[in-house]
C-alpha cells in the first residue's frame, strides 16, 4: 500500500503528468530512503541563508514545471562555494521558464549511479540499475530485473554490471557500502510495484553512494497517462 | 487446461474436407493421418457425401464417436458455430488453421471466438495456425506428407507462434538428430497461449525439455510466463523475434529508453532461469544438449582435440561464453601422459586443452575422456573429433559414449557434419551425447547447461 504522503503527491501531481523534484524528493525521504538535506528558496537572500545553514559548497537547481530535465535546460549549478556565487547562480536559474524556485541541496560526494523502475507492458513493473552519468548514457552499462526482488537477487543483478569492480572500490580507490545498496534497489522495487497503477516510470540519476550512504540526490517521476 | 487429446488422440474429425480440391488443408490433413497414423478420421462437410468410399458427415454431431481433435478448417465467419457443436459434442479439444480474424480486422469474430473457448474452457489453438504435432501419434500440420521432414520422436517440445519457424525448426531437429516429443503452432493464440501449453508440458511424460519461439506477449502475459517458467522442473528454452525497438519513441525517462521491451525480455528470461537462445542455430544447440543433460554444471570444461588450433578456437569461445577452462596440474598431466600410446606420448601437450596430436587414436581420446570425467574440478568434456586423422576409427563416438555411461560427466563433441563420418555422429547421438557441427556450437551446448535454471 502506497503511503498517504506517496499518494498525495502522485494525486497532486496528475495534471502536469511528472511530479517535481523536491516532491519526489519527499515521497523517497518518507518512504524511507536517504535524500540530501535542501531547503526550497524563492529569493536571493533566501537561497544564501539556505546555503549558509547546509554549509558551502551547495547544488542549487532550478524548480519549473516547464523543465522536466533540468541539466539539458541550463537548470543545475553544483559546487557554489558562497553567496557571490549563489546570488549569480539564482539570478541566472530565476530567467528559466516557469520559474518557480530553487532548491538548494547540500553537496554531496560518491559514485554516481542510476537507479530507474518502469512499468512494462508485457512484465509489469520492473526495476533497473547502473552506472550513472556517462555509464548509462554512453556505454548503457546496466542491469534490469522484474520488479518486486529481494537483496539477494540484488546482488546478482549488480554482478550484471559490467563496472561492478567500481562499486567494490577498485585499485585503492573506495568503493561502496554494498548493503546499503542492495537495501536500496530492493526497497525501491517494492515501492515501484506498490506504484504500478499510477506511474510510467522513476529515474533516480544520480544515487550518490559511497561507503557510508547511497543517497538519491535526482527524483524524476513520469506519471501513467490517464488513459481512463 | 489439459491437451492431451490434442496431442494424443484416438479420433478426429477434419472439419472443412473438400470434395474437390485435394491440396485443401484440411484433405492434407485428413489424408495424412487416415493413411500414417493410429487415429480413426472422420471428414466433415455440410455438404455430406463420400471421400475415398469413406462418409463425409454433415456435422460434427453425426458422427457416431466421441472425438478427440478437431481440426477445423472452414471460413472465419463459420469457426464459431463449429467451435458451438465441438464443445456440445464433447470434443476434447481443437485447433483452427483457418485465418481471417482480428488479423483482417475481423474483431467480431475474434471476440466471439474467445467467448465461446473461455466459456467453456475448451482448449482450441490458433486461430491461423498451423496446427499440432505429435511424434508417432497424430499430425494435423497442414503440409503435405511427402514434404515433410519429421524429427525422430525425442523429448524435446517446441511451441512457436509461427508456422514457419515450427516447421524450419522440425527441420533442422532432424537434421540434427534431435527428437521431437510435440510440436505446436499457436498462430493467433485466442484461447491457448505460450503459458497454458508450458504449464500442460511441464505434466507431459513424454517432454523433458520444453522450448518456445516467441513474438510477443500480451499485457502482462510476459509476467505470468516467466513466473510460471522458473517453477517449471523442466527446461525451457526460448527465441524471441522482434528484438529492435521499431523507431525511437520520445522517451522522457532514462530508465524507459534503455529498458525497452527486447531489453526487459531478456533480462526476465534471465532472472527466472530460462535459456535464452539469441538465433536459431544457438535455439538448435540448446534444445539438442539438455534433452541429453536436464542437469546443471557451474562450466568448468576440459577439452580434447588433436589440433591446437581447434583447441585454440575453444578456447577463446569459452571464455567469451564465461566458461573456465582450468590448466591442469603436472600429476595429473603425467598421469594421462603415462597412459598414451606411445607415438604421441613424448609429442602431446596436455595442460588443457589437451592436443593428442594428429598421430593420436581412438584408445588416446577415450584414455584422455575418461581421466578428465574423473577429474572433481571439471563439470564437462568437450572433445573435438577430427575423424579425417589416419588412427581415428568410426568407433569412436561409440566408444566415446561408453565413458558418459560410465562416469556420467557430460560429454560434448564436435565432428564435422558430412555423410562421410556420419557412422561417429551416431555413435555419440544414438548413445545420447550431443554432437555439434561446429566448435562453436559444442559450447553453445555446454553454455545452456551452465545456464539453466532447473538444471
Amino acid at each position: 500500500m502506497l503511503s498517504e504522503t506517496a499518494a498525495a503527491v502522485l494525486e497532486e501531481s496528475k495534471k502536469r503528468g511528472w511530479v517535481l523534484e523536491p516532491d519526489a524528493k519527499r515521497l523517497f525521504a518518507d518512504a524511507g530512503f536517504d535524500v540530501p538535506v535542501s531547503e526550497r528558496v524563492c529569493s536571493e537572500d533566501e537561497a544564501v541563508a539556505a546555503g549558509e545553514r547546509i554549509g558551502w559548497p551547495v547544488v542549487a537547481k532550478v524548480i519549473s514545471p516547464d523543465v522536466i530535465h533540468k541539466s539539458d535546460a541550463g537548470g543545475v549549478a553544483v559546487g557554489i562555494d558562497g553567496p557571490g556565487a549563489m546570488r549569480e547562480v539564482f539570478a541566472r536559474l530565476s530567467n528559466i521558464d516557469g520559474f518557480e524556485g530553487v532548491l538548494v541541496e547540500e553537496m554531496l560526494p560518491g559514485i554516481e549511479m542510476i537507479i530507474g523502475g518502469k512499468i512494462d507492458g508485457q512484465f509489469g513493473p520492473v526495476v533497473l540499475a547502473g552506472m550513472g552519468g556517462v555509464g548509462v548514457e554512453i556505454y548503457r552499462d546496466t542491469a534490469i530485473r522484474m520488479a518486486p526482488i529481494e537483496e539477494k537477487e540484488v546482488g546478482l543483478m549488480l554482478d550484471d554490471i559490467a563496472a561492478i569492480s567500481i562499486l567494490r572500490g577498485y585499485r585503492g580507490s573506495a568503493g561502496v557500502d554494498m548493503e546499503k545498496l542492495k537495501k536500496l534497489i530492493a526497497g525501491f522495487s517494492s515501492l515501484i510495484v506498490e506504484m504500478a497503477n499510477l506511474v510510467e516510470s522513476v529515474d533516480l540519476n544520480p544515487v550518490l553512494c559511497t561507503e557510508e550512504r547511497c543517497v538519491i540526490a535526482d527524483a524524476r517521476i513520469i506519471l501513467k497517462k490517464n488513459d481512463k | 487446461m489439459d491437451f492431451r487429446a490434442l496431442f494424443e488422440p484416438k479420433t478426429m474429425a477434419v472439419v472443412g474436407l473438400s470434395l474437390s480440391n485435394e491440396r485443401h488443408p484440411a484433405n492434407i490433413i485428413y489424408n495424412k493421418n487416415y493413411f500414417r497414423y493410429p487415429v480413426k478420421v472422420y471428414g466433415v462437410n455440410p455438404k455430406g457425401g463420400t471421400y475415398h468410399k469413406e462418409k463425409i458427415y454433415t456435422s460434427i454431431k453425426e458422427i457416431p464417436e466421441k472425438i478427440d481433435l478437431a481440426m477445423i478448417a472452414v471460413r472465419a465467419e463459420y469457426v464459431p458455430g463449429v467451435l458451438r457443436e465441438c464443445i456440445d459434442s464433447w470434443v476434447g479439444g481443437a485447433a483452427v488453421i483457418s485465418g481471417g480474424f482480428a488479423e483482417t480486422g475481423r474483431y467480431d469474430l475474434r471476440r466471439q471466438f474467445e467467448e465461446i473457448a473461455a466459456e467453456a474452457d475448451f482448449p482450441v489453438i490458433g486461430p491461423n495456425c498451423l496446427g499440432v504435432y505429435s511424434s508417432g501419434k497424430v499430425d494435423s500440420l497442414f503440409l503435405p506428407s511427402e514434404r515433410m521432414v519429421r524429427p525422430e520422436s525425442g523429448n524435446v517440445a517446441i511451441v512457436s507462434q509461427s508456422g514457419g519457424i515450427l516447421v524450419d525448426q522440425m527441420v533442422k531437429f532432424a537434421g540434427q538428430g534431435i527428437g521431437l516429443s510435440r510440436a505446436v503452432s499457436i498462430g493467433n493464440k485466442i484461447a491457448v497461449g505460450e503459458l497454458e501449453l508450458l504449464n500442460y508440458l511441464a505434466r507431459d511424460e513424454d517432454t523433458d525439455v520444453i522450448a518456445f519461439y516467441v513474438e510477443g506477449f500480451g499485457p502482462g502475459e510476459g509476467r505470468e510466463f516467466v513466473t510460471a517458467a522458473g517453477r517449471s522442473p523442466k527446461p525451457v528454452i526460448i527465441m524471441k523475434a522482434g528484438k529492435s525497438t521499431g523507431g525511437s519513441r520520445a522517451v522522457s525517462s532514462h530508465t524507459a529508453s534503455i529498458a525497452g521491451d527486447y531489453a526487459v525480455f531478456s533480462s526476465a528470461m534471465r532472472q527466472f532461469g530460462i535459456v535464452e537462445a539469441k538465433d536459431e542455430y544457438e535455439m538448435v544447440s540448446f534444445c539438442e544438449s539438455l534433452s541429453c543433460y536436464p542437469k546443471g554444471i557451474d562450466g568448468r570444461v576440459g577439452i580434447v582435440t588433436a589440433s591446437g588450433g581447434h583447441g585454440a578456437v575453444a578456447v577463446d569461445t569459452c571464455e567469451a561464453s564465461g566458461l573456465v577452462v582450468p590448466q591442469f596440474s603436472e600429476e595429473v598431466q603425467e598421469r594421462i601422459r603415462g597412459r598414451l600410446s606411445g607415438s604421441v606420448q613424448s609429442i602431446a601437450s596436455l595442460g588443457n586443452p589437451i592436443d593428442l596430436t594428429g598421430s593420436a587414436r581412438d584408445d588416446d581420446f577415450v584414455i584422455a575422456a575418461g581421466e578428465l570425467s574423473r577429474l572433481p574440478d571439471i563439470d564437462c568434456v568437450i572433445m573435438l573429433l577430427l575423424p579425417y586423422i589416419p588412427e581415428v576409427t568410426s568407433d569412436v563416438g561409440a566408444r566415446l559414449s561408453q565413458i558418459y555411461r560410465e562416469e556420467g560427466k557430460p560429454i560434448v563433441a564436435y565432428v564435422p557434419h558430412v555423410e562421410k563420418y556420419r557412422m561417429i555422429i551416431e555413435g555419440f547421438q544414438l548413445n545420447n551425447v550431443p554432437v555439434s557441427d561446429s566448435i562453436e556450437g559444442a559450447i553453445m551446448m555446454v553454455e545452456a547447461m551452465k545456464r539453466c535454471g532447473p538444471c
